[in-house]
């Protein structure tokens, strides 16, 4: 227990820990300050002094966010007239170098600067000067647009510390700083993995996914496309939050009759893939071990991990699992198995996916991904956020619809593939089926809870055949740099496997998710709320390997033989390129 | 057997112009002579005033000659070092009627006031032999430490001699020792900064330059004290003399062991390093010059922690200014009572000032606290050129303030600065006269500022910029009297939630002329005016159309052809394609042409 | 250098050899060598050494060595000044190193002027 100093808040006594901060102590007795550029465990700065309070003694204000309480008797004011003027004309300075173009923003209703303008009662042309001007970074996944941008370095932060990758910080400095990449180069020139994270962070739009809706719409709209569409695992239990629901709610029923009603047609599921995936993975598995293949084996669906092994670590590629990612094997199957059972020619099909990834908008267009060889398998990658806002643009009120089911021969699904969404969750999902296939009996049990959570990095140590083996969790390139690390330097040697997730949380936080502005994140462990929702369906289901999966049996019966069959492989499976810049 | 020196000034100043050719031309030429056994030439520090350099100073005489050119070198070897006769024509002009010259440095009014302990060994000793240190008692101060005192000790004598910061804020620097011992950490540091930014102070470098040991010795001192046993010297790679010197008097202390391990026996281990900086003014700031030294992007942190709990590299650090450094030698040597005894009630010691702007003796003072401006300026200065009046004084660079002819006798210490408005700062002293604007003055400060602030915090990202758009518009004669009210405000602003002290000070000029110039600042927005006529903006040029001959010299020298007029008679300017150059002016033969 | 001992014996050593470096104060005693063209013609240079090398010899503090144009009096050079503070000028003619070496240990170290050289 923590020394408990008295302080004085806005004039009340309180007991506080010593040494927390203003922000923290207020936080805890129900006092609301402001932020901008705090961000709870990875943006501690004191940069943008939205926050800044009064204390009685300090010389200038002090930012509460980064200000301990040490002395007993502290007295501070949140709300005096000076914080307040403070505040007021700190935001007027940001609004002052701000492209206020909010009627077009994508961020509109949702920024965070907006906010703090509203509530402080700011006029935007109270220092009217010069601006700074920039042009737009256009990547295939995500845009910059520095006009927008606060320097609150939340991105820099989560590129940095969550990430590892450090490829943005604060060039120039005074007026003229912008975060941007080294000398200036466009992301698409720097080992960036395209991962989002900065996205997800950022308080305004100054970082926003490359926008494809006009692309769904323009194949919705041509008669000649046949276009189908698929959601990722994650995608449900987070685009509630766009259209009003709590945090960590599972929408896929609405989510599918929103689908429909856009005129898909056909709304398949990722989860069906996710199980596939399961099957070639978990058999390529077991023939690694048997056959003395490369170990540990490393997972391969998270584009953004497989982005960074390629830059960072191109000499470990070997470890990585040749099975495409589940949007990999839904774009390949679609436009071969689909095709084939209903007769129409893959040119004409448009394929869509739905994933909570900026990331994927890079997979589609890899070297060697396409199983299809006239053109791509995947033709567009919408985001979450994406798909919210063509259900809105389209006047579906999601929460008005009922639940509808994703159409047959690829929209059955395990709650084990339902769990690629979370961390740990290929993981659980690889071993139900391995482990099963191993031991050659039905588990006991099969909730694997040492590889659940939100730890960085998780071991886990389970029986297949009646020998011991390890296997590792890491999510958020940070820990995946670690484990990188550990491997290069042969303290893995006893590991089987390794579930690798780019983003901290697996994809429920992936960086194309519903954006929650820093008052939630700073309070709420979205990506533990989120993955609740998916354990829960799994403990309700009875579906819950992916070998049991009944539309997995019949492709496996149809059309590719078994797992890892040659056509499996000429379809399912791809390889990886050294890319060091 | 050497029977004279000659000490030729190796200080930026003077190289630049061109003392180290010098050295070689005298060097060579004494050779030439025959006079190389008798005679040792050396290049010290700088002496301090450098309106006169290049200075070279004959000793057993102990002559000083100024403005020394290369063709100067044959006569003064021939006619002072062989004949004995001193060169009259390159000695210093006291009093310009008279032209009564002074022969030694000491006798001058420039040298007179002043009581040289930063400075003791700058322009007497060569600063890359460290043998003519330890000659003037050089790191006995350290040999005493190690061997006579305890840590504590030597702390008690820093904190009673009164020694404050002579970087800028002026905090006690024993307390800072003090509070680096308290901190519980094996791993501790002391590092030196020696990113002088202060535009027109170069007290800094010039000890560096001219003394380099004595920081030396005062951070191994320092480190005794407080546990440590690394230290870095931040210095801006701007400054290659002083960063050359340095390294071969580190190079130097280590082969002597003064630096490494088990110094003088006693198992006080101490090793240092430099690190360059960039010359980015905010790594001054003592959390931006750690974040530096490690490595980062050259920005500040919020304080609390202070970096005597956690600093660089996460650990205890204390960092002092090189000024402050180079007193610690002579406060252990002396006792700090020797110390107290001179300055004021809170500011003992002594303070360099760099002296710069209108005034005579432009170069590098080193006075008792408690000194006035009047005497440091009319009398150690040599006042203002040109018979011009005095308008203010700048202190404390962009961060401090104008202290105007009122102010004039107030005893310069850090409290009475900061009670009129300005602050010691690093010492920067620059001058101003009447033909100053005082709100171009700002301008110029704040346009530093705003070029040098990192870019972290809003207030002085933005604010800053903002405000010297305000002034921008004061003096293009755009501004209204709301304006003028909307940027003070602005500036208390600024001052109140800025993250560092860059942010914090930034508005310090403005603030300080608006308090004693504010009449400047009216004129300008209320009568589109400026009564120094420096703002271009609002100056216009005219002929007096009764005194022009219509000579046509000001048409055929104007570069924008404003002015016509034929020949004989009197001629006009086209305000409306005037540039404002001032060509016309200048070259007037009658005296008919006026800025107004 | 691992002692005090060490320390201080270059302290010394430099203590000595920079002293020249001090303006003569009004302490101090001033020997002052004629070195004007008549001067050197007649010797002056040895003699100069002489009293450098003399004064350096025997450690003496507050002596000045230093040199001066011409006197007047070409016919008696080498001539050597001497300014003991408090007492009158003496000034020496016909000078050469041995004499000087003798100004040196009777009249600077023992007071007492060599009257057999001043100018008659």
């Amino acid at each position: 227990m923590a020394d408990l100093i008295k302080v004085k808040i806005n004039g009340k006594e309180y007991q506080v820990e010593k040494g927390i901060t203003i922000l923290e102590a207020c936080r805890r007795v129900g006092i609301k300050v402001p932020t901008l550029c705090y961000l709870k465990d990875i943006n501690a700065i004191g940069a943008c002094r939205v926050c800044v309070c009064e204390v009685v003694g300090a010389r200038s204000l002090v930012a509460a966010c980064v200000y301990p309480i040490e002395k007993e008797g502290t007295e501070i004011y949140t709300n005096s007239k000076r914080v307040l003027d403070s505040r007021r004309t700190t935001v007027e300075l940001l609004l002052s170098n701000h492209n206020n173009s909010c009627n077009s923003c994508v961020k509109s209703g949702k920024c965070e600067l907006q906010q703090l303008s509203q509530e402080l009662g700011c006029n935007e042309h109270h220092y009217d000067g010069l601006k700074q001007s920039f042009e737009e970074d256009v990547t295939p996944y995500l845009v910059r647009d520095n006009s927008k941008c606060v320097l609150c370095r939340r991105c820099v932060a989560a590129c940095r510390s969550l990430q590892h990758v450090s490829v943005i910080g604060a060039n120039e400095r005074g007026f003229n700083t912008a975060i941007g990449s080294a000398y200036e180069l466009s992301l698409n020139d720097v080992p960036c993995v395209a991962c989002g994270q900065c996205i997800t962070v950022c308080p305004t739009g100054a970082l926003r996914e490359r926008d494809n809706i006009d692309d769904v719409l323009a194949a919705l709209n041509d008669k000649t496309k046949h276009v189908v569409i698929a959601t990722a695992p994650a995608v449900r239990v987070a685009i509630g939050e766009e259209f009003g629901y709590p945090i960590g709610t599972n929408v896929e029923g609405k989510m599918v009759s929103a689908l429909k009603m856009l005129g898909f047609d056909k709304v398949f599921d990722v989860n069906f893939t996710a199980d596939v995936t399961i099957m070639e993975e978990g058999t390529e598995l077991l023939g690694r071990v048997k056959n003395g293949g490369k170990l540990p084996m490393i997972t391969s669906c998270s584009p953004g991990w497989i982005n960074y092994i390629e830059q960072y670590y191109p000499e470990l590629l070997d470890h990585l699992s040749t099975t495409k990612s589940p949007q990999g094997i839904y774009g390949a199957l679609v436009k071969s198995y689909y095709a084939e059972k209903n007769g129409i020619d893959p040119k004409d099909i448009v394929c869509v996916s739905v994933m909570p990834c900026v990331a994927k908008k890079t997979e589609i267009r890899r070297e060697h991904i396409n199983a299809y060889k006239e053109g791509k398998d995947v033709d567009i990658v919408l985001t979450t956020r994406e798909l919210a806002r063509l259900i809105k643009r389209a006047g579906i009120d999601l929460p008005c619809l009922g639940e509808d089911k994703f159409d047959n021969l690829m929209g059955e699904s395990s709650t084990a593939g339902f769990m690629f969404g979370v961390t740990g969750g290929v993981m659980e999902a690889a071993l139900r089926t391995v482990k099963e296939a191993v031991d050659g009996k039905p588990l006991e049990k099969l909730d694997f809870t040492a590889v659940r959570g939100t730890k960085g990095i998780k071991q886990a140590k389970v029986e297949l055949g009646g020998k011991p083996a390890k296997v590792l969790i890491a999510h958020g390139i940070e820990n995946a740099h670690t484990v990188m690390e550990q491997l290069k330097a042969g303290k893995l040697n006893d590991v089987v496997f390794i579930e690798i997730m780019c983003c901290p949380g697996g994809c429920v936080t992936g960086g194309g998710q519903p954006i929650q502005p820093a008052e939630v994140l700073n309070n709420i462990d979205v990506k533990a709320v989120r993955a609740k929702a998916i354990y829960a369906a799994d403990k309700k289901a009875t579906l819950r390997k992916s070998h049991e999966n009944s539309e997995v049996k019949k492709l496996y019966a149809e059309y590719l033989g078994e797992p890892n069959s040659h056509k499996a492989h000429d379809l399912l499976h791809t390889h990886y390129i050294n890319r060091k810049k | 057997m050497i029977r004279s020196h000659i000490l030729v000034c190796g200080g930026t100043g003077c190289t630049s112009n061109k003392s180290a050719e010098i050295v070689a031309a005298l060097k060579k030429e004494l050779a030439a002579q025959g006079l190389d056994q008798e005679v040792q030439v050396i290049m010290t520090g700088c002496f301090g005033l450098c309106a006169n350099g290049p200075i070279m100073v004959v000793y057993p005489e102990g002559a000083c000659y100024n403005h020394v050119q290369l063709s100067d070198v044959k006569e003064i070897v021939t006619e002072h070092i062989l004949k004995g006769r001193i060169v009259n024509r390159l000695l210093h002009v006291e009093d310009e009627k008279t032209e009564q010259r002074v022969m030694s440095l000491s006798e001058t009014d420039f040298m007179k006031k002043q009581v040289r302990i930063a400075l003791k060994n700058c322009g007497v000793i060569d600063p890359e032999n460290i043998d003519e240190y330890i000659g003037r008692d050089g790191y006995q101060a350290l040999a005493k430490v190690l061997t006579e005192m305890t840590p504590e000790e030597v702390i008690d004598v820093v904190l009673k001699s009164g020694l404050r910061g002579r970087g800028g804020a002026g905090f006690p620097t024993g307390m800072k020792w003090k509070f680096a011992r308290a901190s519980q950490n094996p791993v501790k540091y002391v590092c030196c900064n020696a990113d002088e930014g202060d535009p027109g102070a170069f007290m800094d470098r010039s000890v560096l330059e001219g003394d380099p040991h004595s920081v030396i010795e005062a951070m191994a001192i320092a480190a005794y004290a407080i546990g440590s046993s690394q230290g870095y010297v931040y210095i801006r790679a701007e400054y290659p003399i002083a960063v050359k010197r340095l390294q071969i008097a580190i190079d130097q202390a280590k082969k002597y062991g003064l630096l490494g391990k088990n110094i003088f026996g006693t198992g006080f281990n101490f090793n240092l390093e430099i690190r360059l900086g960039a010359g980015a003014f905010v790594c001054g700031e003592e959390t931006a010059l750690m974040t530096s030294i490690e490595g980062k992007r050259g920005e500040p942190h919020p304080r609390p922690p202070f970096p005597a709990v956690k600093g660089l590299f996460e650990k205890p650090t204390i960092l002092n200014n090189v000024e402050t450094y180079a007193n610690i030698t002579k406060i252990i040597l002396n006792g700090a009572d020797w110390f107290a005894s001179m300055g004021t009630e809170k500011s003992k010691g002594t303070k360099v000032f760099a002296l710069g702007g209108k005034i005579n003796n432009t170069g590098l003072v080193e006075i008792p606290m408690g000194t006035t401006l009047r005497e440091v300026i009319y009398e150690i200065g040599g006042g203002i050129p040109n018979g011009k009046k005095f308008k203010a004084a700048q202190t404390g660079g962009p961060s401090g303030g104008c202290i105007p002819v009122e102010h004039l006798d107030v005893p310069i210490d850090y409290d009475n600065l900061i009670a009129i408005g300005s602050m010691m700062g690093s010492g920067g002293l620059i001058v101003m006269d009447e033909d100053n604007c005082m709100v171009d003055i700002a301008k110029f400060f704040l346009e530093f500022t705003v070029d040098e602030s990192c870019g972290k915090c809003t207030p002085c990202r933005i604010g800053n910029k903002r405000l010297l758009e305000y002034l921008d518009k004061i003096t293009s004669g755009k501004a209204t009297m709301q304006d003028l009210d909307d940027m003070e405000k602005l500036c208390y602003y600024i001052k109140d939630n800025s993250l560092c002290g860059l942010g914090q000070t930034a508005p310090n000029p403005v603030l300080s002329t608006l308090r004693y110039f504010r009449d400047e600042y009216e004129a300008h927005i209320k009568e589109h005016r400026c009564p120094a006529g420096v703002c271009k903006a609002l100056l216009h040029f005219e002929i007096d159309a009764s005194k022009c001959k219509g000579c046509t010299l000001c048409a055929r020298n104007c570069p924008v052809n404003a002015i016509s007029g034929n020949v004989r008679e009197a001629h006009k300017i086209d305000t409306a394609k005037c540039v404002k150059c001032g060509l016309c002016m200048a070259n007037c033969r009658f005296d008919a042409i006026s800025k107004k | 250098m691992k002692s005090l001992q060490e320390l201080n014996a270059i302290r010394e050593r430099m203590q000595n050899q920079s002293k020249d470096r001090k303006v003569a104060d009004a302490q101090s005693i001033r020997i002052v060598v004629g070195m004007a063209t008549c001067g050197i013609a007649a010797g002056a240079r040895p003699v100069m050494n002489a009293f450098v090398e003399e004064v350096a010899k025997r450690n003496l503090q507050n002596v000045v060595v230093s040199q001066t144009g011409c006197i007047g009096m070409c016919k008696l050079e080498p001539i050597v000044e001497v300014f003991v503070p408090g007492q009158e000028k003496v000034t020496y003619c016909y000078m050469t190193p041995e004499k000087a070496v003798k100004v040196v240990v009777d009249h600077i170290v023992n007071n007492k002027p060599v009257t057999e050289y001043i100018v008659k």
